[in-house]
C-alpha cells in the first residue's frame, strides 16, 4: 500500500523487517518509525481523546504528535527513534492497556 | 570552567568554536543524532546536496567540515535531551538513561519551531510544518506527499516549496497569506540583507518558471479531507475554492525554542514586531548571570545572524569569567547579528501573521490539538464570569497548552483569542510559563536523575 510520503532520492536497499498493527513492512537503515510508517500508510497514532487518526505534524520532536505504541506497550516518539529489525509497533494502545 | 552549549545548530557549532579556540572544551549537547541544527540538517543523500540546496551548499559544507575539525576539541553529546534547570545544574537524558551536569555558564543554542495558525482541519494526517517537510526532506530523503500544497507567511514558503520541485516532486500550488504590498512596504528593511532577499526572490522566480502556481494574499479557509487531507480551501476574488493535494506544508514564521531559558533565569519580554515573548537579552546574548542565548532560540535571525549570535553569547561567557577576547571581533559580530535581525524584522512585516484570523475561527476548531480543545471552549472560558484574561488561566480552566507539547503549537494562538475575545491587549495576556520536563521523558528517568 503506498503510504502518505514518498522517498525522493536513490533506492534503499530495505533490510529492516518490521510490523504496524500486525503488517509486515520492510523498511531502510537510517529510516525513522515516522518514515518506514509514513512509507507504509496514513496513520501513526489515534488522539487519546476521540480517536481521530494523527500522522504527525512537526517532525522534528517538538509536537509530541507521533507518539506509537510497541506491541510490548512501551511507547516511542516516531520522528525521532530509528526504526530497528523486528520493531512490533501499533498505531494504538495495545489491548488490556488502561485507557 | 565548564560550559555547556545546548543545541548544535549553526549558533551552538559557532559557540563550541570560539571557545574551542580559547582552550576551553565546551560540552556540545543536541537532541538531533546529527549536527547542522534545522538550517544545515544533515542531508541523508548528499549526492542531492547541490539539488537541493542550490546555492546554499557551500554554506552546508563549510558548517559541516567545521564541525568535522572541531570534534576533537569538544565534548559532543548528540541525541540528548536537555529537560530541565535547576540552579546551576542542567539536566539531562539521552541513551535511556538521565544525568545532571554542573555547569558555569551555559549556552542555550535550542532554535525554534515553525509558528503555526489553527485552520479547520490542521489536524488531519498529512497536514505536516514547513519546517518538518524540509526536515523530512533532508534528513530522511523523503516528500511529505506526492502533490502537496505550500502555505503560510513566510519566505521558506518559497525556498522549501523550490527544494521540492528540485527533488521532483510536484507543487500543487504556494498560498502566501500576505499580500503583495506589504512585503513592498517593507522592502528598505529587507535591503539590509540584499543577498537573502535575493535568493528569495530568485526561489520565486524559479518556482514560476517550472509553472509552479503562485498566489499572494490569499485568505486560507480549511484544510479539507475526511480521514486524511485532500485539499486546501480558500477564497480569491470572492469566492472559496479548493486546491487538491495529498500533503500540506503549512507555517506563519518561526517560534523561538525558549523553555530552557525561562527555567534558567531569563525573563520573557513582550515583542510587539513579532507578537510574541521573548528572552529579555543584551547585545552578546547575556540572559541573566552566566545564561547566554545564541540563534533563534533568543530572537529570529536566521541562519547566518544565528552564526554570529553563537560566536558573540561565547565571547561573552569567555569575557566573563576573565579571559582576555578580541574586541574587535565582536563588535563587528555585534553589527552583523543587528544588520541580519533588522532583516527579519522586515520580512516579520513582509510575511505578517494574520493574528486576526484567529478571532474569526469557528468554534468547532481545534486550538490545541494535544488535548484536543476547540476555540469555541476557549472562548467560553473568556466570557464567563470572573473570565480568563490570561493563557496561563485559559490553560487551567480548559487544558489548553496542557498536552504533550505544553503549548508549542497553540500557545499563540490561545493567547490572541483570549486577547480578542477580552478586547484586551495581547503583551497583558502573557504567554504559557515553561515547565520541566520541557519534553516528555519516562518518569523511571527522573528518578534516576
Amino acid at each position: 500500500m503506498a503510504g502518505t510520503t514518498v522517498r525522493v532520492g536513490p533506492p534503499v536497499p530495505q533490510d529492516i523487517r518490521c510490523t504496524i498493527d500486525g503488517r509486515a513492512v520492510t523498511a531502510a537503515s537510517g529510516d525513522t518509525v515516522l518514515t518506514a510508517a509514513l512509507l507504509h500508510g496514513h496513520v501513526l497514532r489515534h488522539l487519546e481523546f476521540g480517536g481521530a487518526p494523527r500522522a504527525g505534524f512537526c517532525l522534528m520532536g517538538a509536537c509530541q504528535d507521533c507518539w506509537m505504541w510497541t506491541e510490548s506497550g512501551a511507547r516511542l516518539r516516531a520522528c525521532t527513534t530509528p526504526v530497528a529489525e523486528g520493531m512490533r509497533l501499533l498505531t494504538a494502545a495495545p489491548s488490556g492497556w488502561p485507557a | 570552567m565548564t560550559v555547556l552549549i545546548v543545541g548544535a545548530g549553526p549558533a551552538g557549532i559557532a559557540a563550541a568554536g570560539v571557545l574551542a579556540q580559547h582552550g576551553v572544551r565546551p560540552v556540545l549537547l543536541d537532541e538531533n543524532a546529527t549536527p547542522g541544527g534545522q538550517v544545515w540538517r544533515r542531508l541523508r543523500d548528499e549526492a542531492a546536496l547541490d539539488t537541493l540546496l542550490g546555492g546554499e551548499a557551500a554554506h552546508y559544507r563549510r558548517i559541516h567540515a567545521q564541525f568535522a575539525a572541531l570534534r576533537p576539541d569538544i565534548e559532543y553529546r548528540p541525541g540528548t535531551l536537555a529537560w530541565a534547570i535547576d540552579g546551576g545544574t542542567l539536566h539531562i537524558a539521552g541513551d535511556g538513561r538521565a544525568e545532571a551536569l554542573r555547569f558555569t555558564r551555559l549556552i542555550l543554542a535550542t532554535g525554534a519551531t515553525d509558528r503555526t495558525l489553527p485552520l479547520p482541519g490542521w489536524t488531519l494526517p498529512g497536514v505536516f510544518t514547513l519546517g518538518g517537510a524540509q526536515a523530512l526532506l533532508k534528513g530522511q530523503g523523503c516528500a511529505i506527499g506526492r502533490r502537496v500544497v505550500f502555505c503560510g507567511a513566510s519566505p521558506l514558503l518559497y525556498i522549501a516549496a523550490l527544494q521540492y520541485v528540485r527533488m521532483g516532486v510536484t507543487v500543487a500550488a504556494v498560498l502566501d497569506t500576505t499580500p503583495l504590498h506589504r512585503k513592498l512596504m517593507a522592502a528598505p528593511r529587507l535591503l539590509a540583507d540584499a543577498r537573502t532577499l535575493w535568493r528569495g526572490v530568485q526561489a520565486m522566480a524559479a518556482l514560476r518558471r517550472r509553472g509552479v502556481p503562485i498566489r499572494s494574499g490569499v485568505r486560507l479557509r480549511q484544510f479539507v479531507g475526511e480521514q486524511r487531507v485532500q485539499g486546501v480551501a480558500f477564497d480569491t476574488g470572492g469566492q472559496t475554492v479548493t486546491i487538491g493535494c495529498d500533503a500540506v506544508a503549512t507555517g506563519f514564521g518561526l517560534k523561538p525554542e525558549t523553555q530552557l531559558a525561562e527555567l534558567a533565569g531569563a525573563t520573557l519580554r513582550f515583542d510587539p514586531a513579532s507578537r510574541q515573548f521573548l528572552p529579555a537579552a543584551d547585545a552578546d546574548g547575556r540572559c541573566a548571570d552566566a545564561l547566554y542565548v545564541a540563534g533563534d532560540g533568543g530572537a529570529i535571525g536566521g541562519a547566518d545572524a544565528a552564526e554570529a549570535s553563537g560566536a558573540l553569547a561565547a565571547y561573552a561567557a569567555l569575557a566573563d569569567t576573565g579571559v582576555a577576547v578580541d574586541a574587535r571581533a565582536r563588535a563587528a559580530l555585534r553589527r552583523e547579528v543587528q544588520r541580519r535581525r533588522r532583516f527579519q524584522r522586515g520580512l516579520a512585516d513582509a510575511f505578517a501573521w494574520p493574528a486576526h484570523w484567529i478571532a474569526a475561527l469557528p468554534d468547532a476548531t481545534l486550538l490545541c490539538r494535544c488535548e484536543a480543545i476547540t476555540a469555541g471552549e476557549l472562548r467560553e472560558a473568556v466570557r464567563r464570569d470572573l473570565g480568563v484574561r490570561e493563557v496561563n488561566r485559559g490553560k487551567a480552566l480548559t487544558r489548553c497548552g496542557m498536552g504533550r507539547c505544553q503549548g508549542r503549537f497553540c500557545g499563540l494562538a490561545a493567547a490572541e483569542l483570549i486577547a480578542a475575545e477580552a478586547s484586551i491587549p495581547l503583551a497583558g495576556v502573557g504567554h504559557l510559563r515553561a515547565q520541566a520536563p520541557v519534553k516528555p521523558i519516562a518518569r523511571g528517568m527522573v528518578g534516576a536523575a
